[in-house]
């Protein structure tokens, strides 16, 4: 009996094994990506325990110290912390990345379900307020949501998440409209699957791994903008720790003070790299509309 | 082919269309009333009502909207609060050109490097060009480029004072310092696409050269430049320029930090201190004119392929 139920669980744990981490671990690459966003992850996490300081206090004596026993990663014009706002930033990075892409998919998907099934005059409308947003590149939507709502953390999620909105709905109701058509969506509405339940089971599983896909390469998408439009004094406001604005206040002491800048670029550069990295490794492995790279 | 135009076209104009209800609904959302922003804090009730009316707030939405639309085709779109400048020609005289000009130079530097390395990287595969390419494309990709324009201004304007580090100054008007002023911007916002480029030029070009028709190329003894550069390059030309017209908004998006950090007065330096100084009719206006740059800029992109490819040309 046992050893029945242990058969059962390890074939289901190899099954998720070969369909998931099989492919994905064979891009050497993207498998550097997810080691070095593990990482971010665990900074992000374990940042109150790993931290030194405070990374609001300031300290206007210790201010524009370079690396140090007492400021790991020396400190910026407020004699504020770079090691601990570093970490804290790394949290508010992932958290604002993966929230807002999170809500602009659940939102787009919604519209692109909503707009593939039920089709007519309801797809119509959808797909042109769908056209409208796309007609704008996402950083130009981003910042009129942002002039709109205010500035803030939470306000800027909601505005990333909007601008993202567009391409899960365009993405998804594609893909609804050609799993519609196909003869086993036919045979269980014959068969007297009640509608939803052909949504959540049969369509749904059939949509959602070029979504993921898509979520992924967004994330980093979402941490570029987030941090850009900080940096443009249009996002998160000061003295919270944001990479972007923490590079904003660098560039005015860039010759004398390159580290300020320097700490949250780098932090910055290195997890947009990773997170690409990831983004191509899981379309390559999971997406079947793209061919791969030779 | 030109009923494909045709509809095209009429797509076309649908989306702008829908670009001017959502830049007009954007002025809507937008908090604060107008007529109180206009009049500041001390006034009357008729004077309230004198402009409300004047404004054509008072009109149903739609009215208010076909007004707004017959305006702005107009060139009449309102004057800036702060600096008291017609909007029309802050956008589109002086924002837009300087946009233009820098997306311009960006993508001319980007082909120019990244099509050779391409090239290079597909032909001598798994070399060190390769690796380089592949680096340059993850690299060049994910780096952020308001901070990479820092970098430069950093090494190359204050370091070595190569370049000057701020300012546009036009190339129409003085060829040789508007270069001189836009290299760093440029190679800033180029760099993004660097990578790509080669990448795709890599990719693309490794799929044609296995063709039949290059191997009967290079059987009837033609030199390798010219099975490379004539017969393998046409090929790679269109999805070359599907990945330009796909990154565009990558671009834009590149175009309004790089213009911050090199205190560009384009469209991106424009819409942002607007929303920095919260004046929304400029917001509008940046809003607007992006929106029917970016989809021309896509209709553009869609014709080229018929020019690229000879065999869309004879599809009704």
């Amino acid at each position: 009996m046992s050893h029945a139920l242990d058969l059962s669980a390890s074939i289901q744990a190899s099954s998720w094994r070969r369909r998931f981490l099989q492919p994905l671990m064979r891009q050497r690459s993207a498998v550097v990506g997810l080691v070095i966003i593990l990482a971010y992850v665990l900074a992000a996490l374990f940042a109150p325990w790993l931290a030194t300081h405070d990374p609001t206090a300031q300290d206007l004596g210790a201010a524009l110290q370079g690396p140090s026993a007492a400021h790991w990663l020396g400190t910026d014009s407020f004699g504020q912390d770079l090691y601990s706002r570093l970490l804290y930033g790394a949290q508010l990075a992932l958290i604002i990345g993966f929230a807002s892409v999170a809500l602009g998919l659940v939102v787009g998907v919604a519209i692109g379900l909503a707009a593939g099934l039920i089709g007519g005059r309801t797809e119509w409308v959808l797909m042109r307020i769908v056209d409208g947003l796309l007609a704008f590149p996402e950083l130009i939507l981003a910042m009129a949501f942002m002039a709109v709502l205010g500035l803030g953390t939470e306000n800027l999620v909601y505005a990333l998440a909007l601008s993202f909105v567009g391409p899960f709905a365009r993405m998804t109701r594609g893909d609804v409209l050609q799993v519609k058509s196909q003869p086993f969506i036919e045979a269980a509405r014959l068969m007297g699957v009640p509608t939803l339940a052909i949504i959540w089971r049969h369509v749904l599983p059939n949509v959602v791994s070029p979504i993921l896909v898509q979520a992924g390469m967004r994330v980093s998408i979402a941490i570029l903008l987030e941090s850009g439009l900080s940096f443009l004094g249009i996002g998160v406001v000061p003295p919270t720790p944001d990479w972007g604005l923490m590079i904003a206040e660098g560039r005015g002491f860039i010759t004398i003070a390159p580290w300020i800048s320097g700490v949250p670029g780098v932090a910055l550069a290195i997890l947009l790299v990773a997170l690409n990295l990831l983004g191509d490794g899981l379309r390559d492995a999971f997406d079947p509309n793209t061919q791969k790279d030779a | 082919m030109w009923q494909a135009t045709f509809t095209k076209l009429g797509q076309t104009l649908l989306v702008l269309l829908l670009v001017s209800v959502a830049s007009f609904s954007f002025l809507k959302l937008a908090p604060g009333d107008p007529v109180t922003i206009m009049l500041g804090s001390d006034y009357s009730k008729a004077s309230y009502d004198q402009l409300t009316q004047e404004l054509g707030l008072d009109q149903p939405v739609i009215v208010q909207y076909g007004h707004w639309l017959a305006n702005f085709v107009q060139g009449d779109w309102g004057t800036s609060y702060i600096t008291n400048q017609n909007i029309f020609e802050l956008a589109v005289f002086q924002a837009l050109p300087v946009t233009l000009t820098l997306a311009a130079f960006s993508l001319l530097i980007a082909l120019v490097i990244g099509i050779p390395t391409g090239v290079m990287a597909a032909l001598y595969r798994n070399s060190w060009v390769d690796v380089l390419a592949t680096t340059l494309a993850i690299g060049g990709n994910a780096f952020p480029s308001f901070y990479l324009g820092i970098i430069l201004i950093w090494v190359f304007g204050v370091g070595l004072g190569w370049f000057p580090t701020l300012g546009f100054v036009a190339p129409w008007d003085d060829f040789w310092q508007g270069m001189w002023h836009l290299a760093l911007p440029a190679i800033t916002l180029g760099a993004w696409y660097v990578g790509l480029i080669a990448r795709i030029t890599r990719s693309s070009l490794l799929e044609v050269m296995g063709q039949p028709y290059i191997l009967a190329a290079k059987a009837r003894g033609e030199p390798g430049w010219r099975v490379v550069w004539v017969h393998g390059m046409r090929n790679v030309l269109m999805p070359l320029v599907t990945v330009i017209g796909l990154q565009l908004g990558g671009m834009l998006r590149g175009a309004v930090m790089t213009e911050v950090v090199f205190s560009l007065p384009g469209l991106g330096m424009m819409i942002t201190s607007a929303v920095l100084n919260r004046e929304y009719i400029v917001i509008q206006a940046g809003i607007m004119l992006t929106g029917v740059l970016f989809v021309v800029l896509n209709l553009m992109v869609d014709q080229t392929y018929q020019f690229l490819d000879p065999r869309l040309r004879r599809r009704k």
